[in-house]
């Protein structure tokens, strides 16, 4: 008996070992590590956002700000949050294939996104009150200025 | 409780092993997704300008030709789709406006690019009207027989002939009769007629267009929806404008739907296929040219009126548009970008873009599916009503002239009301025989109808003047 529950601790960590080995793997194939970066080329490994890069290089907004200046809160908490919450949403997605298309931003991301534009230019808007994520009351910046972050449709 | 290793430890490891199983097809999937998107494409067989199979070049292009398939599919939309419906039941009105032409017996709503040749085949109109071999411009793979038959009147073959040839054999095919044409040709549109073999570039292979848009670029008409002939135009128009080297990618994703979709009439004894473009694209520009060379598709049979048919003017008039004056192609909409796991093709599925909303629109306009379509189908419901006024003021212009000549009023006073009436049914049919029901040019679509009622009310406005209203009716 002694001699048997020897053997299974071992054969446990052999498994757990096998599973970290190959999860460790395959987090580093899919460049996994990329994700916690502040690099924008980490959007398009996937290259459904590839319009939206493409689009950015070509924007006013190119020079000033990437995809994660306008796209996650920039404290650290609700940053890396954010990440995770669009990182599992982006990662079902792309492995199911099952979204919708042409991609559309999230109304909680619109939200971020207006007050990431509020946080930059907040001298030239000090004046107007603009009310992130409430259509009713204003609308928002990028509705009238699509372009500026992935450059002009078409 | 006991900790029993023997049963605890198994359990664990089984677990562990199926969360390894999970693993691992994920990272299969990532392999996966990273392959599609490196793989462009496999040439598995040879495909050159004689390849007309378009499941030989299927082999090499699957994702392509898969959508290219699905044409066959019939589907209606509210007010047109791709479904082989008699437009003459659903609106007997037109049997009176085409009364005398071969439309007045068949005229189906046009079904995908699938059942091009086979349509042709079967429609009535081909078998009550002896028609020429020109209708295989459109309708079919054609560009083989074109060559071959350039070959055998004597143009060298060779590839720097190639082109000569092809030009060579149009005339001689469009002169042929429709019957001895046919058996020169199998298949319906292909690769080939859009695409060049080698280096799949889209390219322009149809003469008539060739013709038609270098009449076009000569004209005085502005266009500023087609940069590049503006460009030819402002550098002083050395030679003819060629579209196939000066025509931006952009522009040739239209062009290449524009090699067959347009208005055109058959000229001559020869019957070649003429695009009348010399004056411009807008209606009466097109009237303009109809009247200088005296064309006139049929006289008509109840009011004696020399009357135009129109084709199906659909790039004529999504010049006239906001997408096209913003620089949106036919392909955006028709053929929109559709992705297959990582790799993005363009939808060779062509149809209504009411039945894809959310490629055809979304990628630039940011509303809800719903709001897309019902803003489109809003567009074609007040057409179709402006539509069915015209229909009527033709219709009560052709019953007065019929009533005019039946109490014997001398002809020549009815000229003025025939003019009126060629007028009237052009601008209408125009309209009508487009295959947007409006939406390629919305605010152009109702001027042309709101002049169609005028002219036809004139038109009856002038048989008053000229005879007793009482001694009509």
């Amino acid at each position: 008996m002694r001699r048997l529950s020897g053997f299974w601790p071992w054969l446990l960590s052999l498994a757990v070992g096998l599973f970290l080995g190959l999860a460790g793997y395959t987090f580093y194939h899919a460049q996994g590590a990329s994700y916690l970066s502040n690099d924008p080329r980490a959007c398009v490994n996937c290259h459904i956002m590839r319009e939206q890069y493409d689009g950015w290089q070509k924007a006013s907004h190119h020079a000033v700000a990437t995809c994660n200046d306008c796209h996650v809160p920039h404290e650290f908490f609700r940053k890396y949050f954010s990440k995770a919450e669009n990182g599992f949403w982006h990662s079902r997605g792309f492995t199911l294939q099952d979204f919708h298309e042409p991609i559309r931003i999230k109304p909680h991301n619109r939200v971020i996104l207006q007050e990431n534009c509020v946080g930059c230019h907040t001298n030239l808007v000090s004046q107007i009150a603009t009310h992130a994520g409430n259509d009713q009351r204003m609308l928002d910046c990028v509705r009238c200025h699509p372009s500026v972050g992935h450059g002009p449709t078409q | 409780m006991k900790f029993r290793p023997h049963v605890i430890y198994p359990v664990l490891i089984l677990l562990v092993a199926a969360a390894t199983v999970g693993v691992m097809l994920l990272l299969q999937n990532i392999n996966q997704r990273m392959a599609e998107a490196e793989e462009t494409v496999f040439r598995v067989t040879e495909i050159s300008e004689a390849t007309v199979d378009p499941a030989e070049w299927g082999q090499n292009y699957p994702r392509q030709y898969d959508s290219y398939q699905r044409t066959v599919d019939m589907e209606r939309t509210r007010h047109g789709g791709s479904e082989a419906f008699q437009r003459l039941d659903e609106d007997p009105v037109w049997r009176t406006i085409f009364a005398g032409y071969a439309f007045g017996v068949d005229y189906r709503e046009d079904r995908g690019h699938a059942y091009m040749l086979a349509d042709q085949d079967i429609t009535v109109r081909v078998k009550i009207v002896k028609q020429p071999g020109s209708c295989l411009h459109c309708h079919s793979a054609v560009l083989p027989a074109y060559y071959e038959q350039g070959v055998a009147a004597g143009v060298p073959a060779d590839e720097a002939h190639r082109q000569e040839a092809i030009f060579a054999g149009f005339e001689i095919v469009s002169s042929m009769p429709y019957t001895v044409a046919r058996p020169l040709v199998e298949h319906p549109i292909t690769c080939g007629d859009c695409h060049d073999p080698e280096t799949m570039q889209l390219r322009i292979t149809r003469p008539a267009f060739f013709y038609g848009i270098q009449a076009l670029a000569r004209s005085a008409a502005p266009l500023p929806h087609l940069p590049s002939i503006e460009r030819w135009r402002a550098d002083g128009q050395q030679g003819e404008y060629d579209p196939n080297t000066l025509a931006s990618r952009q522009e040739m994703r239209s062009f290449v739907c524009a090699q067959c979709h347009v208005e055109y009439y058959f000229k001559g004894e020869e019957k070649i296929v003429t695009y009348p473009w010399d004056e411009g694209l807008l209606v009466e520009e097109i009237e303009t040219y109809y009247d200088t060379v005296g064309h006139t598709d049929w006289v008509h049979k109840m009011s004696g009126a020399p009357v135009l048919k129109a084709q199906h003017p659909e790039f004529e008039l999504w010049s006239q548009g906001i997408h096209a004056r913003s620089g949106v192609a036919c392909a955006d909409c028709h053929m929109p970008y559709k992705r297959e796991g990582a790799v993005k093709v363009s939808d060779h599925h062509v149809r209504s873009p009411l039945l894809n909303v959310a490629a055809a629109c979304q990628t630039c306009h940011n509303f809800p599916e719903g709001e897309m379509k019902a803003r489109a189908e809003a567009i074609q419901d007040r057409t179709v009503a402006l539509m069915n006024r015209a229909e009527e003021a033709i219709n009560a212009l052709i019953l007065d002239l019929q009533t005019a000549q039946a109490a014997g009023i001398p002809a020549e006073q009815l000229t003025a009301a025939q003019e009126y009436q060629r007028k009237a049914q052009w601008r209408l049919d125009f309209i009508a025989a487009e295959n947007s029901n409006g939406f390629h040019a919305p605010q152009e679509s109702a001027r042309s109808l709101a002049e169609a009622i005028d002219y036809a009310r004139q038109g009856q406005l002038a048989l008053a003047n000229v005879t007793p209203v009482v001694a009509l009716r």
